[in-house]
């Protein structure tokens, strides 16, 4: 099929191309719009690895057509870090409690706990186990990356009151 | 530095997505590679029609078998074994496919959509043959999957050690049971992947390789081409998205994509998909055991005799799995009669190998459900039946009289079984949870506890190297041939050079997995690397401090031993006087051209070491869990759960506490999750996570770990290894604690793994028997 025009957002840079109607977000995201770090685990939805943020949401990027994107705004794991470069506070505590091991899973999983801290600033241990339900870790059996946003959640809950 | 809880530098790219994982690596002008796989189990390949797939616009070749000849030679086996029968596996399949996905052809094309397009247009025209799905049916099947074998045995071992029969003649009590236990694939989320260019002007090839063993993916490639191997580069990046064994075996395209990046005059890669992973990357199939033990009326063991088969799939390169399987059965306990059989069976399944375990597990869960037999019949405590088996702690080097996979005698190097067991069963309070068990089951509460001790051998042979150098910047380099994929090779290794060199870790580089680095490697499997490559790293970084001190001592004008490494510096002990390491270096790796070195300094702050050990160490793992099962529905609830292990000496607490609760969520998976299912012809029915589920963070409990510290005696450092430590004892201690809720309907349990409505089922058929109504 004839390429289509597509006009996304992506990390603060706005994007025009030409996109093949069959082309998936997630593979417009690794080629053209220079997202490698999502990654892609599944291709059928179910792993979460390719998840971004779609106007604010978290979409897995495998299971959405480039074309559907037109006119929205994503984020990806690469916007995350601070301005100064530095890891952002869900970062940073991915590193100090061990977190993360090979790292392909976690691109997805921090875009959508981001979503979660954005809406909850101190969720629960039980809302961040069902925010992340729907993603497959294979190496880290997911007891640090839980540790990880717990503190996370405790530190600002503090903040908070 | 050995023992500190050091944070991973590989995070700080790995969390800002900037890890290079083989499909993240620029590579102009690539071309995609994808793959036509066998839609047939077992079948006569008539014809193949590519004309139409050759000429859609984009696809840059199709190739099959007779296309790549001259490099689709007959594979060298992985590991050779006197009773492995000959099976020849190739690149591409050659006449006849044993299995749905088995390669067939490949297409390369100008995008992975395009090469997809064209494998929808190859058209395979095959004559069906009849086939097995399972190993009962290929053992009575007419029909050989290996036409040059009279059956369609892989192959058949036996090892003994006393008098078995005579054992079990004596013996007051004798139990026989079939336990089948069914493990799938390694599910890394990032599937296989290859890249590759081929230099005209040198005549080399360029592989990256999502491998954990990229020394084998040499020879291979360099095999099947005719070339020596220092004309192949084989390179598993820094950053490979888990490996969990399957990643340490050798496919097809390995040696394809390099080929065709040669013959095209452009880079190719090949990333697995999903489906593929599936189909066409390694699992572990089922194990079939038949046991008869016998043992003493105060249950202690007599003799144990396990004759198991073992669905190796339809090609078979080692016997790694059912080797470690066999000799992982006597575990910690005192058996003095041992006999171990296996027969391997080729079916039309995807061949099998090790994932994360690699027999281990189910050695662990045959041996488990024995203690709780021997238990029941007795009607003792399991873990009063477990303590008395024990193997005791002054008792070490204890030789099982079995020989291991490493080819060493099965001699357990150092441990203290009953005081890590006894520390779990502390830490649970397991007096309270049988209490609180039986109170609840007056109330009809299904409650049970599992228990499971289970041993590893680790760290085999037969070596690995390292090379350190201290550059002119200052930076020391650690050199590796093993690659990571996600255990933090890159902070664990600086730590352990930092200990033998003195320089801080944070001055440390390591480069692992690189063939063009280090010339000889074997990989990163079976828990092995740390008792390898550690002992090499920490001679060579004392090696080159000598060198460095040695040379310092000469610019400083001082003895060797006033002389220390502070920062950056080498320094005169307690004084300011000192030397930059970047300077010792300069002189050292460099010097001023055609002048002699200063009398004392050492040429070149470099050194490379390898380490063999003798044979392989044990460690040992405890894992107690309490479980709840709801009677309706055959959901399993875990109520508490610890474990405790054993890896001797602790490089970084940290990483091994990872390390062990990663391998418990893929022990669970194993034993309440994914399973994957074949027709009885041998067609896979589970090739999606839509019906092969594994584990969220909602189905994985919190879990409590403890350890305890039992050097090795067989190197330097007294390590041995954590990689597999928390998957293996899971399907024991899961379906031994299930079985032990459903204790009051008289349930047995003995296959795994289960689910919610295989559990409903034997509720049902308990009750069924007992004559109640549901």
């Amino acid at each position: 099929m004839e390429p289509v025009p597509v006009k996304i957002v992506c990390n603060g840079t706005a994007y025009q191309l030409q996109v093949e109607p069959r082309t998936l977000l997630a593979d417009l995201l690794r080629s053209d719009l220079g997202s490698k770090g999502t990654h892609i685990g599944c291709e059928h939805g179910v792993c979460g690895a390719c998840t971004v943020l779609v106007d604010g949401e978290p979409m897995r990027s495998c299971l959405m057509l480039a074309v559907q994107a037109d006119g929205r705004t994503i984020q990806t794991v690469e916007s995350l870090e601070l301005p100064d470069g530095s890891l952002n506070e869900l970062q940073e505590s991915f590193h100090e409690h061990h977190g993360l091991q090979c790292g392909y899973c976690t691109s997805g999983i921090l875009m959508s706990l981001t979503a979660l801290f954005n809406e909850d600033k101190a969720p629960s241990e039980s809302r961040i186990r069902d925010y992340i339900q729907g993603h497959i870790c294979r190496c880290t059996g997911y007891q640090q990356m839980i540790e990880a946003c717990v503190e996370l959640s405790g530190l600002r809950s503090k903040e908070l009151s | 530095m050995i023992g500190e809880r050091m944070t991973r530098r590989e995070d700080l790219r790995l969390l800002r997505g900037k890890g290079q994982f083989v499909d993240d690596i620029d590579l102009p002008g690539v071309a995609h590679m994808a793959v036509v796989r066998s839609t047939q189990p077992h079948a006569r390949i008539l014809g193949i029609q590519c004309d139409e797939a050759r000429s859609l616009p984009g696809v840059l070749g199709v190739f099959t078998a007779s296309e790549l000849e001259p490099m689709n030679r007959v594979w060298p086996v992985h590991l050779a074994h006197p009773a492995l029968r000959t099976n020849d596996m190739r690149a591409l399949a050659v006449d006849k496919v044993r299995y749905v996905g088995e390669p067939v052809a490949v297409v390369v094309a100008e995008s992975r959509y395009l090469a997809e397009d064209a494998c929808e247009l190859v058209e395979v025209e095959y004559e069906p043959l009849p086939s097995s799905g399972d190993l009962r049916i290929s053992l009575e099947m007419d029909t050989k999957i290996h036409a040059n074998l009279e059956d369609n045995i892989a192959a058949h071992v036996v090892q003994r050690a006393g008098d078995v029969e005579k054992a079990l003649g004596d013996s007051p009590h004798v139990i026989r049971e079939t336990l089948r236990i069914t493990r799938g694939g390694g599910h890394s989320m990032e599937g296989r992947a290859v890249a590759a260019k081929y230099d005209v002007s040198l005549g080399n090839y360029i592989v990256w390789d999502a491998n954990q063993t990229p020394h084998q993916v040499r020879s291979l490639i360099a095999h099947c081409y005719g070339l020596p191997e220092d004309k192949i580069r084989v390179i598993a990046p820094p950053d490979v998205g888990g490996g969990f064994g399957p990643k340490a075996a050798k496919y097809p395209e390995d040696v394809i994509v390099p080929w065709l990046a040669m013959l095209l005059g452009r880079p190719v890669k090949f990333i697995e998909d999903r489906y593929e992973h599936f189909v066409s990357c390694a699992q572990e199939h089922l194990q079939e055991h038949n046991v008869e033990v016998g043992f003493t009326d105060d249950g202690l063991l007599l003799a144990l005799k396990d004759h198991f088969y073992h669905d190796i799939g339809a090609y078979a390169s080692s016997l790694i799995v059912p080797l470690i399987a066999g000799t992982t059965v006597p575990g910690p306990y005192r058996i003095p009669n041992l006999h171990i059989e296996f027969t391997s069976v080729f079916t039309n399944k995807v061949p099998s190998g090790s994932v994360r375990g690699s027999g281990r597990p189910q050695g662990i869960y045959v041996m488990e459900r024995i203690m709780d037999m021997v238990a029941e019949e007795l009607e003792l405590d399991p873990a009063e039946v477990r303590r008395r088996n024990l193997i005791p702690a002054d008792e070490f080097p204890y030789s099982v009289g079995l020989t291991f996979r490493d080819g060493s005698p099965l001699t357990y190097d150092s441990g203290n079984y009953p005081a890590l067991f006894q520390k779990g069963l502390d830490a649970i309070d397991y007096a309270k949870h049988r209490n609180v068990q039986e109170e609840l089951r007056k109330k009809g509460v299904l409650r049970g506890i599992g228990l499971s001790i289970g041993l590893e051998g680790v760290g085999i042979g037969p070596f690995e190297g390292a090379t350190v150098r201290v550059e002119s910047s200052g930076r020391a380099v650690v050199i590796l041939g093993a690659p990571p994929q996600g255990q933090g090779f890159e902070t664990t290794y600086a730590q352990v050079c930092s200990e033998f060199l003195g320089m801080d870790p944070e001055d440390i580089d390591v480069v692992t997995g690189d063939t063009a680095t280090i010339p000889y490697g074997i990989g990163t499997f079976a828990s092995r690397v740390v008792a390898n490559a550690g002992p090499a790293l920490a001679k060579a970084a004392a090696e080159v401090r000598t060198k460095l001190l040695e040379t310092a001592s000469s610019l400083l004008e001082a003895s060797v031993d006033d002389l220390e490494v502070v920062r950056g510096d080498v320094r005169v002990k307690g004084m300011q006087a000192g030397v930059s390491i970047a300077r010792v270096a300069q002189v050292a790796n460099a010097g001023a051209p055609g002048v002699s070195l200063p009398k004392g300094a050492v040429a070149g702050l470099s050194a490379t070491e390898y380490f063999a050990p003798e044979r392989a160490g044990y460690s040992s793992s405890v894992q107690i869990c309490v479980v709840e099962v709801d009677p309706e529905t055959g959901e399993v609830e875990i109520i508490d759960w610890v474990v405790g292990h054993d890896c001797g000496r602790v490089i970084n607490p940290l990483l091994v506490e990872g390390q062990v609760y990663g391998g418990i969520a893929h022990g669970l998976s194993n034993a309440l999750y994914e399973e994957s299912i074949y027709s009885e012809d041998g067609v896979p029915l589970t090739t999606s996570y839509l019906n092969y589920p594994i584990p969220s963070a909602r189905e994985l409990p919190g879990v409590r770990l403890y350890d305890q510290e039992t050097l090795s005696p067989l190197n330097p450092l007294g390590v041995k290894g954590a990689g597999e430590a928390g998957t293996l004892g899971v399907p024991a201690v899961i379906i031994g604690a299930v079985e032990d809720a459903l204790r009051p309907f008289g349930v047995k349990i003995r296959s795994c793994p289960l689910s919610p409505g295989m559990i409903s089922d034997l509720i049902y058929e308990a009750k069924s028997q007992k004559g109640e109504t549901m």
